[in-house]
């Protein structure tokens, strides 16, 4: 019983640290799978977190930060789609400059307007995304396992979790079932093909970006509204590229996607938990190794399952009318 | 209207447009820090009083362009084989080990001038190696080299961590760093060499690790365009499939090209480890990996645009020291966005005023237009 | 109503100095098929776009059945009846036949509502035109000729009354391209108006009622195609008299150089595209491999020059053997004797932003000559890059311009330089006048044939059989990956084109 006690929470704790991933990995998904490549994932979730601790804390409204935290990364997210979009530059370079700039740019915002070092004030509890219980999760706890893993698993997380792991099906929907959805994997695989039957490229590029901005804000509201009380320095931690990691792992597919962000969110609960846990045989582990362990396995993965995973043909490449 | 196809003189290319990115860059930053409350004006002032108000700022100025002229020609070096080695920053932490073992071996029975070529030898070699891994992994499984290197970074800061803990610290330390050198751990300034200006390099730690990074910086210019391999190299980055046809081999052109990437970013640890703090702190690469790919994007990485690029960084960091200190508002954070911005404006937007740039030019001059005539497409 | 289905009207287009439509005029009857020929950058694609809406005149109307329009993009060209198939097929390779003819008329956002519509409308056309496709088939499965019947259904699809082609045979056999030209006869039937961008002079005879020829950017004539022949539409492209055949002599052919066994070649997704091909080519003659594009002949190329890795057969050249299966190099290759033009002079001939003297050196930059101890002799290699350009007549004589400035025809001059030059026993070619101007083809063609008097072995392929016949001394053909027949240069263009078309009468293969 021990075991499965300590399943639920380990469980429990992939879940809250998948939520951002999962966010950032469709935000991603959207953005590649139309040919624009962001390796900015990271700087808008952090923008977004910093806007949503800020205004959360101003106006006492966690929709407000919410809203704040959507506005700020649909804006950066826009900043990148116009760099790699309208001026054809080099996605890559867009990306890290804008981590950059966001990453300075909240420090110095916030030590000017809040003065606390670089984080924004603790949110009270009007600033925060409470829990949600689901229904008889109460009445059911006391069940032998699936009463545990009801209240105890499904039940009790902040309304964004629920939102993440619903927008995995609703972006497969989006990305299958819509006309939409079709046009954006068409102009990420033959943007020539979009252009000459009459729709616009750069429009329609520019509305997967918005939706990665939106995406990503939702994750950066996460981070600093519901996992936190309030924006701290670099709370992003290199989320937004493990996110990116889980992208591509997932070959770009919705399905996958869920699964490669539990995979890693479960990584990060498992070095949490066992931070200086003498394991059986291999004794204490370093808490710098567990530390670095998803980015260890991130690269074996990418090293040996992947190989050369296919990404979208026209991916990385700024569409030129061919002369 | 296609004024954009049209080519630009010499001077247009290769200095106006540069300099007017940058200056757009600096606009910004100087928006920012109105928006903090403060002067642009007056952060303007304290920068440049603070980087080259007397021979000691501008020995600070020189030793942190040192760093950044090891780091961007690092990255300008990949950058030829068409890679975009993000990892600088991690490759210039694990060269530090390298220093660090030649130091802590010999600072107390060789002089300097010998610990240095040993420790220069060991910066390089580890700095390689930690490059040579996601190069071959690029190289060999297809595993993207901007995303490896991105985790390889991450992977450096722990294993640093781990080393200076575990392995370096001597007992009893509460600081994660290792002993202090003697004095064959130690590189000489050049304050003989700032004299001759007659300037005094006060407390700056300028040293000599400058004058390995400009015998680097014509190093790579010799190689990239005056050697097979630079050759094998640039034509592996216009066109992969073309270094196929000439019987270029991929993989080892780009392993190789990673390696020494690798170690011109750890030969940076020279500066700081053996030219400033005589030993080896945790982080004291301080973010000069990212500052890299910023110096190689202005410089167009050409080893003779990235020294000035280095400069005005150097510029960046002394002078944002001294605002910082004159301006508390205005932390160091400054110089990540200004980094982000120059980034952005030399690298991603880099032809945005084009248009604008080349109407001004071909209306100004017929002489240039008839220039840009006979050169055009 | 107008008689004119499409009327120009002082066209005039500049991309910065390259002037590449000057006041054209052009007037196009409806229910007819008209063509336009002119020669690579005589303006034909740029003044297509402009139709199909990819760019805006700086100048100039364009009238639609009379009516001036404004077509500011491929929407606004669809919208007036106008559907483009293009050379390069703008087709979504992993999406299925369905889904791209529905990209851009889907009907509805949610895709499920207007997909038994949109079977129902396909399979209407279908019949009508007998252009049979299967709706559900991925596209990058299909052979080459049916992704071009899935870009015509596209155009009609969205009720085009015009329909524009931009060389569509070049991956055609002869026998599709009839079936592609009874097509457009019914379409004419039926009152469409077609436009036909092509540079194959015969097609234009065979099919069109009006042609009209540009050259440099301006139109310089129209003709009724019964009243003019292909002499005079060949000096109206290029401005001068044009000599079609090239003049050879006997060949002499002697010791075996490159002989290939059994080689079959499977690329990355695992598809045969080489199928046990064997042939030896001798010391001064010509070879050369006629086939439709796609047919494995670019493989073959491929594993011989040791570009990419061969599944299995032998090689030898000169007598010794090469490791196509293994670790055969383009570098030890051409230590061996073997040189290679290849198809795609952009992206593997030439590095286009390497100055000219740059190029001349590629996959020989290893030649001691051009070295000075450690670094690379610059004035050397300046020096003999100056020497092939005079040579060549490559112009402009600057070795240190940047070649992407150079025309194509310099462009392969370049390259053939290069290749030539090293007096290699072996010469292999690929596309050698794809995209040149006629001037520079005829130089060309005289080089391969200097090359094989100086006693060269020579493997010519290319798509144009023109080329092939006048060039070969002994053709093969290629289809599907084999080798299906060998015939000599003075075979008949049809008996050709059925082996081309996989039709086999009796197998013959080359020894």
């Amino acid at each position: 019983m021990e075991f499965f006690q300590v399943f639920i929470e380990l469980a429990q704790s992939t879940v809250r640290l998948s939520t951002p991933l999962i966010l950032a990995a469709l935000a991603g998904l959207f953005t590649e799978r139309a040919g624009v490549f962001d390796i900015g994932l990271e700087g808008k979730m952090l923008g977004a977190a910093f806007a949503a601790g800020s205004v959360a804390y101003i106006t006492q409204s966690v929709y407000m930060g919410l809203g704040a935290a959507i506005l700020v990364s649909v804006l950066l997210a826009l900043v990148h789609g116009y760099a790699s979009i309208t001026q054809r530059g080099s996605q890559i370079v867009s990306g890290v400059a804008i981590n950059f700039v966001v990453a300075g740019s909240t420090v110095i915002l916030g030590e000017a307007w809040f003065r606390q070092g670089g984080r924004t004030p603790a949110l009270s509890a009007d600033g925060r995304f409470g829990t949600i219980k689901l229904p008889f999760a109460d009445a059911v706890r006391e069940v032998p396992i699936l009463g545990q893993i009801y209240s105890g698993l499904l039940s009790g997380h902040s309304p964004l979790t629920y939102l993440a792991f619903l927008m995995v099906p609703a972006s497969w929907w989006i990305l299958y079932r819509t006309r939409f959805g079709l046009r954006l994997r068409a102009v990420g695989e033959n943007p020539g093909a979009v252009d000459t039957a009459g729709i616009s490229v750069i429009w329609l590029r520019y509305r997967a970006v918005i939706c990665c901005g939106i995406l990503c804000g939702i994750a950066g509201a996460y981070l600093s509204l519901a996992a936190n009380a309030g924006f701290t320095k670099g709370m992003t931690a290199g989320k937004g590229y493990i996110a990116l990691a889980a992208l591509i792992f997932a070959k770009w597919r919705p399905k996958n996607i869920l699964f490669a962000c539990l995979l890693f969110g479960f990584l990060d609960a498992f070095a949490i938990r066992y931070q200086g846990y003498a394991f059986p045989l291999i004794g204490k582990v370093p808490v710098q190794l567990m530390q670095a362990l998803p980015y260890i396995l991130t690269v074996i993965l990418l090293a040996g399952f992947i190989g050369k995973a296919i990404p979208p043909k026209a991916g990385g490449v700024p569409y030129v009318k061919e002369r | 209207m296609s004024v954009p196809y049209a080519k630009l003189p010499a001077w247009a290319e290769y200095g106006l447009i540069p300099l007017v990115n940058l200056a757009v860059a600096f606009l910004i930053s100087g928006l920012v820090v109105l928006i903090v409350g403060e002067s642009p004006l007056e952060a303007a002032y304290h920068m440049i009083n603070g980087a080259f108000g007397r021979g000691e700022y501008i020995g600070f100025t020189l030793y942190y362009t040192t760093t950044f002229i090891f780091t961007g020609l690092a990255v300008a070096v990949a950058f030829h084989c068409g890679l975009f080695n993000i990892g600088g920053e991690g490759q210039a932490y694990i060269g530090g080990i390298g220093v660090a073992l030649a130091c802590l071996a010999f600072d107390r029975t060789l002089p300097w001038y010998l610990v240095f070529p040993i420790a220069i030898v060991g910066a390089a070699f580890f700095g390689a190696l930690w490059a040579m891994i996601p190069g071959w992994l690029q190289a060999k499984r297809g595993s993207h080299i901007v995303i490896t290197t991105i985790m390889f970074n991450f992977i450096a800061a722990s294993l640093m961590n781990y080393l200076l803990n575990k392995v370096f610290k001597p007992l009893g330390n509460m600081s994660l760093e290792t002993r202090t050198f003697d004095t064959g751990g130690q590189l000489p300034k050049l304050d003989w060499l700032m004299s001759i200006f007659g300037l005094s390099v006060g407390s700056a730690p300028f040293n000599i690790s400058f004058l390995l990074a400009l015998l680097a910086a014509f190093g790579v210019w010799v190689l990239i365009w005056r050697t097979k391999l630079g050759y094998e190299m640039r034509t592996m980055g216009h066109s992969p499939a073309a270094a196929r046809y000439a019987g270029i081999k991929e993989a080892r052109i780009i392993v190789i090209a990673m390696m020494i990437s690798g170690g011109l970013a750890g030969m940076m640890a020279l500066n700081p480890i053996m030219g400033e703090q005589f030993r080896m702190q945790l982080d004291f690469v301080q973010g000069a990996g990212f500052v890299g790919i910023a110096v190689a994007l202005m410089g167009r990485s050409h080893p003779a645009g990235i020294i000035p690029a280095a400069l005005l960084f150097g510029m960046l960091y002394q002078g944002g020291a001294e605002i910082s200190f004159e301006m508390p508002s205005i932390s160091r954070d400054m110089i990540v966005i200004i980094q982000g911005l120059v980034i952005l404006f030399a690298g991603a937007l880099e032809h945005m005023f084009r248009p604008a740039i080349t109407r001004i030019i071909l209306g100004l001059s017929p002489k240039t237009r008839d220039v840009a005539a006979t050169k055009g497409a | 109503m107008s008689e004119l289905a499409i009327e120009l009207k002082g066209i005039d287009k500049s991309f910065g100095l390259v002037h590449a439509n000057r006041n054209i005029d052009l007037k196009v009857r409806k229910g007819t098929i008209h063509g336009i020929i002119g020669e690579n950058g005589a303006g034909k694609s740029t003044l297509m776009s402009i139709l199909y809406g990819f760019y805006q005149a700086d100048h100039g109307d364009i009238l639609i059945d009379g009516r001036k329009v404004d077509i500011r993009d491929p929407n606004a060209a669809i919208a007036a009846g106008i559907g483009m198939v293009h050379q390069h097929f703008m087709l979504v390779e992993n999406f299925t036949v369905l889904e791209n003819i529905m990209l851009g008329a889907e009907e509805s956002q949610v895709l499920n509502a207007g997909i038994t519509k949109a079977r129902a409308e396909l399979k209407r056309l279908e019949k009508e035109y007998a252009l049979e496709v299967d709706p559900d088939a991925v596209i990058e499965e299909l052979p080459v000729g049916i992704q071009q019947r899935v870009e015509i259904l596209k155009a009609l699809y969205r009720r085009a009354d015009i329909l524009i082609l931009d060389e569509p045979t070049g991956v055609l056999t002869p026998a599709e391209a009839d079936h592609l030209f009874r097509i457009l006869g019914q379409l004419k039937d039926e009152g469409k108006t077609v436009l036909l961008i092509t540079h194959k002079l015969r097609e234009i005879m065979a099919i069109t009622d009006e042609v009209s020829v540009m050259r440099r950017g301006e139109m310089v004539a129209t003709r009724t195609t019964k009243e003019t022949s292909v002499e005079e539409l060949a000096e109206l492209m290029v401005g001068r008299r044009v000599l079609l055949r090239v003049e050879k002599g006997e060949a002499k052919p002697g010791d075996v150089k490159l002989s290939v066994k059994n080689l079959t070649v499977r690329d990355s997704r695992g598809v045969t595209m080489v199928d046990d091909v064997s042939f030896d080519i001798r010391a001064g003659e010509i070879v050369g491999i006629a086939g439709v594009a796609g047919n494995g002949q670019s493989e073959l190329l491929e594993a011989i020059s040791g570009i990419h890795r061969a599944t299995s057969g032998t090689v030898l050249l000169n007598g010794r053997p090469v490791d196509v299966t293994g670790h055969a190099d383009p570098a030890e290759l051409r230590k061996s004797g073997l040189a290679h033009v290849p198809e795609d002079r952009h992206h593997v001939g030439l590095v286009l932003k390497f100055e000219e003297s740059e190029n001349a050196i590629l996959g020989y930059h290893d030649d001691p000559k051009y070295r000075k101890g450690l670094l690379l002799d610059i004035d050397a290699i300046r020096a003999e890059a100056e020497e092939k350009i005079a040579a060549y007549d490559i112009r402009p004589p600057n070795p240190r311009l940047k070649t992407a400035n150079f025309s194509g025809g310099n462009q392969q001059k370049i390259v053939l330089a290069r290749e030539m030059e090293r007096s290699p026993d072996v010469l292999i070619i690929g596309q050698p006048t794809r995209g040149v101007d006629v001037g520079a083809i005829e130089f060309i063609h005289r080089r391969i044939i200097e090359m094989r008097d100086q006693g060269k072995a020579v493997l010519l392929v290319s798509v144009e059989l023109d080329e092939i016949r006048a060039l070969s001394d002994r053709i093969l053909v290629m289809f599907a990956g084999r080798v299906v027949g060998e015939r000599a240069p003075d075979a008949s263009e049809g008996e050709l084109g059925l082996l081309m078309a996989g039709v086999e009468g009796s197998k013959e293969a080359a020894e």
